[in-house]
């Protein structure tokens, strides 16, 4: 699980294409490529605890969205439940955010999460497509944060 | 405040039929479900319940409403544990859309009362569930050890 969670190969076959590039230690680099190579989350590793915990700061790199929104952490926590791992994800904010600014996360991640763990299982990832949720473009263009397209 | 509630999203590669059928057989809920079964014949307005593998009855109510391979609503009150029962009824609300070769399976889980303890209970069983209904219908096996009851 944590290879899944930590590696660009493993990343591109559960997240959209999307390579997960990360130095596991406290204060490395993070960073979240898209498929045709361009820069699309920019962090830093804030808690790194092998196998177990990473929490990352996870700024989608949209012009103004920091300024706007404030910062995003994400937080991977893997514990062992039987044969299996329980992952605990979570992700936060530095400030109180509507739920069409929101609308993006929790349309993503949970298949990115089912994805991996199909991955995992199966050795298959699913292929459900993914787009960013029209409410949730609207709602960034309407704070002034360039959305792309 | 809004009220506390459950949602959960899991993708699983099914199709909208087989989902249904590991939901309401249950022969198959015997398998991923803590090794309790459902009992109702899933009309609207009849009973529903959760039996435990002993016999003792879980969770008990009602179909508010049914549409097969797509949704159900069920009207639903804990009824082992006294602290849950006190909080009274409860709504689940289980949804399947196809999703490119998957189907986006949500469950969303609301106390009709006030009370946080039953949500509480829940939102520790339903991942678990879950988790276990999407590796047995991928793989043919749960991938989580059963939690002893």
């Amino acid at each position: 699980m944590w290879q899944a969670l930590t590696s660009a190969d493993f990343s591109r076959q559960y997240f959209f294409g999307f390579a997960i590039e990360v130095e596991p230690r406290t204060g490395g680099a993070f960073a979240v490529r898209a498929p045709d190579g361009s820069l699309h989350i920019d962090g830093k590793v804030i808690a790194c605890d092998p196998l177990r915990k990473l929490t990352v700061t996870w700024n989608v790199t949209w012009p103004g969205l920091v300024d706007k929104l404030g910062q995003t952490l994400v937080t991977y926590e893997i514990e062992q439940a039987g044969d299996a791992v329980r992952l605990t994800m979570t992700e936060s904010h530095e400030r109180v955010l509507d739920a069409d600014i929101l609308s993006g996360g929790r349309a993503g991640w949970p298949a990115i999460l089912s994805s991996l763990k199909s991955l995992l299982e199966t050795g298959r990832p699913l292929t459900v497509k993914m787009e960013p949720p029209q409410r949730m473009l609207a709602a960034l263009k309407k704070c002034g944060i360039q959305t792309p397209g | 405040m809004s009220k506390p509630q459950f949602v959960y999203v899991i993708y699983i590669r099914t199709t909208a039929q087989k989902l249904w059928d590991a939901l309401i057989d249950p022969a198959m809920n015997q398998k991923y479900w803590f090794g309790a079964h459902q009992e109702s014949d899933w009309k609207t307005g009849s009973s529903w319940k959760i039996v435990f593998p002993d016999g003792r009855v879980a969770d008990a109510g009602e179909i508010m409403e049914v549409d097969p391979s797509k949704r159900l609503v069920i009207k639903w009150r804990n009824e082992f544990s006294p602290e849950l029962k006190a909080e009274g009824y409860s709504r689940c609300t289980i949804e399947i859309e196809p999703a490119d070769g998957a189907v986006k399976l949500t469950v969303t889980h609301v106390l009709d009362g006030d009370g946080t303890k039953f949500i509480e209970a829940i939102s520790g069983g339903w991942p678990v569930i879950l988790s276990n209904l999407k590796s047995l219908i991928e793989t043919g096996d749960i991938a989580v050890v059963p939690i002893k009851k």
